[in-house]
């Protein structure tokens, strides 16, 4: 039979491959500090990952070019989640030990965060989720083990509502229609714009688009039929393209779209170009940076030598620089936490965590860093994961995003009894206790 | 030579009709078990645990209770990842909202609700069949969807729709470490295993497969299609109910309804349609090849790069685990449409006459 001889081979090199995939375990070695990197560059999220990736791979090469964490060489690896929670959960499980234990895991997917948030308390393996995952773990008390450094969903919508109140007048009988990305993600700013609207006296509409996000006729037809005063957009991936080309196709007048810092990037509008004119979206802190200094180093030392991630005209781009800026965090984090155990160690996931909670980067470092002008100084601590909550908003003009903002700020007034009501929520329901004064020490 | 039943001889009933007729098998099977129950938690390490064996008796029990349904009552449903959810969900909401709840006792509850859902879903089964029966289970797979997504009591009114469990225990043994978590699975898994091979071989399972094989025959010789097809989806919605349970609590740990979408259905089909239809082993060897083969194709590739120094990008590395991944499954069906189960049963034949073919 002719199979069989395919099928001896096919056993051969399964085996063989197998023994060889545990062997190569056991070469870690001493002073490498492993950053693992959750990255989707395949899927219908792959447009708004690949550039993240990019910036977040780049920023590490950057480090080593220029010597690494206090000589303590950087190594990652890749994992390809592809957006799915369950390929995030395997990718987690694949990457945690490898290379002497993985430093922190950054999963950029709301959804995967979420499963990880279960997870890493018991691995002693922080999680850092700038901009995104869950927004009740600002609160350090309940939330040992999460960071969402710079920003949450709930500070990003107040901000947005700030602006537009800034802008537009008082919200006072006006509607808001939130067309969002129907997951966690999209969900997690209902809370926060409920809020909102009940002191701000607005009517929210809520219009959920199903995953992935390339059908939103029926979404548009009922824009076209309530007219609403404002949309906020809080998609991901393909769909933030697909709702400003339906906004087009609508007549929905882009100058009335705000969206959150992830549905404001080169790939969702570059598509609709001049389309797109006119939309405001949030910009987290940073927006397209071209000409920042760190920028400028990462053209010499690593896309000049050729080692550079992805193409070399998208450097700088918006989720380039989110992704640098993630990795930037993640690396002083460790540079902190070296300053408290041992300069030139490498640090594990718990020590890691310790300097996370301590963060301390002022104007000084960061413009040291070459993010001067990219963004603003942040510190956290043990109550506060969060460190800052700065954002700015920037227009697409049709060929390039713009600032047409200055800083905001949130609101903690309203976000703290919020975050500490779901935090205190979330405790109750997994019988946990608060972090006690001493446990900050540690 | 060594597998062979000469002089095997069955002199009651009760010994011709043992599941393992042939005393080798009976030794295999033996030894599998004791392998899977001490050797594996001896030896597997943490990823193997929590990556790969986990998914893999999570899914297995899912793909046999689908396998139930299709490959016993030959009702095609893509309802399947619906009534996972529904386990899941039902589960979730008997652990938090009554205190003290078993987890084990949870977990079966989202079985019987799953069971409702599925039975439910399965009166159209009495008067469609199939391609139109499994468009019509689709209806399941996108009402529950909704009805997670939209119906915030369903997810205790968390703000972002996803859910999370804690601290699972069993008999007032945590059920934490990797071990144990596989070592629930795998006992959950055993017991719903033997149940359901006892099933399709009793005269509920003959009725089954008398209905798949030609239901007015079946009605004729005194069969009720009625009862029948009900019970099969009652049965096998509870199984599958219990795994999307297992699912959420065991492995996730926190959810969201898509780690129950369409595509978790298909998934499933195909796996007991490459594993073999209306085969118990056949819903294994198809729960590895799909829960495996990508992960492992996923940790091959850049192996292969790095040994002949070619770093491979992520991307090209997950384009290809697809594209290999697709060209088995058809290499398999054009090899043996009957599944990986029949090469199985070939392959056993072709061992009882070796060495001497004739």
């Amino acid at each position: 039979m002719k199979f069989r001889p395919i099928a001896l081979t096919a056993t051969l090199v399964v085996t063989g491959a197998s023994a060889a995939l545990t062997s190569t375990a056991a070469f870690a070695q001493a002073k490498e500090q492993f950053f693992p990197a959750l990255v989707y560059r395949t899927g219908a999220y792959a447009p708004n990952g690949v550039p993240f990736a990019n910036g977040y791979v780049d920023y590490f090469k950057l480090v080593n070019a220029k010597g690494g964490i206090n000589g303590v060489k950087i190594i990652f690896e890749e994992c390809e989640t592809g957006y799915a929670t369950d390929r995030g959960v395997e990718c987690y499980e694949r990457l945690k030990n490898k290379n002497g234990g993985a430093t922190v895991f950054q999963p950029l997917s709301t959804g995967i965060t979420f499963a990880l948030t279960e997870k890493a308390p018991g691995d002693k393996i922080p999680l850092i989720t700038a901009g995104y995952g869950r927004a009740d773990s600002a609160d350090g008390m309940a939330f040992k083990w999460n960071f969402p450094l710079i920003g949450t969903y709930w500070t990003g919508a107040d901000i947005l509502v700030q602006h537009v109140t800034k802008t537009q007048g008082p919200l006072k009988g006006k509607k808001i229609a939130l067309v969002y990305h129907d997951s966690p993600y999209g969900k997690e700013p209902i809370t926060l714009l409920q809020e909102r609207a009940k002191l701000d006296g607005f009517e929210l509409q809520l219009l959920p688009v199903a995953h992935p996000g390339v059908e939103q006729k029926a979404t548009w037809l009922q824009i076209r039929q309530s007219r609403p005063d404002y949309v906020f957009l809080w998609g991901w991936g393909v769909m933030n393209s697909t709702s400003l080309k339906e906004a087009q196709a609508t007549g929905y007048p882009r100058e009335k779209m705000y969206g959150v810092w992830w549905s404001g990037a080169e790939p969702d509008v570059k598509d609709v170009g001049m389309g797109a004119k006119g939309y405001h979206a949030l910009a987290m802190q940073h927006g397209a940076e071209p000409n920042a200094k760190v920028i400028k180093d990462v053209l010499a030392m690593v896309h000049d030598k050729g080692q550079g991630t992805g193409p070399k005209d998208e450097v700088g781009q918006v989720l380039y620089m989110r992704g640098m800026i993630s990795a930037m965090m993640a690396v002083e984090g460790v540079k902190r936490a070296q300053e408290r155990f041992g300069k030139g160690k490498v640090m594990t996931g718990e020590q890691a965590r310790w300097g996370y909670e301590n963060l301390a980067l002022d104007q000084k470092a960061l413009d040291a860093l070459g993010f001067s002008g990219v963004m603003r100084p942040v510190s956290t601590s043990c109550a506060d994961h969060m460190g800052a909550s700065w954002a700015r908003v920037h227009t697409w003009d049709g060929a390039k995003w713009d600032f047409t903002s200055g800083w905001y700020e949130s609101d903690q007034s309203i976000i703290k009894p919020l975050v500490k009501a779901s935090a205190e929520k979330y405790m109750a329901e997994k019988k946990l206790q608060r972090r006690t004064p001493e446990d900050c020490q540690s | 030579m060594l597998y062979r039943e000469n002089g095997q001889f069955k002199t009651n009933y009760r010994a011709d009709q043992q599941i393992f007729p042939i005393t080798q098998d009976r030794f295999a099977i033996g030894l599998l078990l004791v392998f899977a129950v001490v050797g594996v938690p001896l030896l597997a390490d943490e990823y193997l645990f929590r990556a790969i064996l986990i998914p893999f008796l999570i899914l297995s029990l899912a793909a046999l209770g689908l396998n139930i349904l299709v490959g016993y009552c030959g009702q095609i449903s893509l309802g399947t990842g619906a009534f996972m959810a529904v386990g899941a969900y039902a589960a979730y909401n008997f652990s938090i909202r009554i205190e003290g709840m078993p987890l084990l006792l949870s977990l079966l509850m989202g079985g019987v609700c799953a069971t409702v859902a599925g039975v439910l879903f399965g009166i159209p089964s009495l008067r469609i069949k199939g391609l139109y029966l499994a468009v019509a289970t689709l209806a399941a797979q996108f009402f529950w969807d909704w009805a997670f997504l939209r119906i915030k009591w369903f997810t205790n009114y968390t703000a972002s729709g996803s859910v999370s469990v804690s601290s699972l225990d069993v008999f007032g043994m945590p059920v934490d470490s990797p071990q144990r978590k596989y070592l629930l699975c795998l006992a959950i898994l055993i017991v719903f295993g033997v149940a359901a091979k006892n099933l399709v071989r009793s005269h509920i399972g003959r009725e089954w497969m008398a209905i798949r094989d030609m239901d007015v025959a079946a009605a004729v010789i005194g069969i009720r299609p009625v009862y029948a097809k009900l019970s099969a989806f009652a049965v096998s919605s509870f199984i599958v109910g219990v795994a999307g349970a297992l699912w959420g609590f065991v492995h996730l740990g926190a959810w969201e309804p898509a780690a129950f979408s369409i595509d978790r259905s298909f998934q499933l089909l195909f796996m007991i349609i490459i594993g073999g239809l209306g085969s118990i082993m056949g819903s294994f060897f198809g729960a590895a090849f799909i829960v495996i083969l990508p992960i492992f194709l996923n940790q091959l590739l850049p192996w292969l790069g790095r040994l002949v120094g070619v770093e491979i990008d992520t991307a090209l590395v997950s384009h290809t685990e697809l594209m290999i991944f697709g060209g088995l499954i058809v290499f398999f069906l054009i090899v043996e449409p009957h599944g990986l189960a029949r090469l199985w049963s070939t392959a056993k034949e072709k061992l009882r006459l070796w060495p001497f073919p004739h």
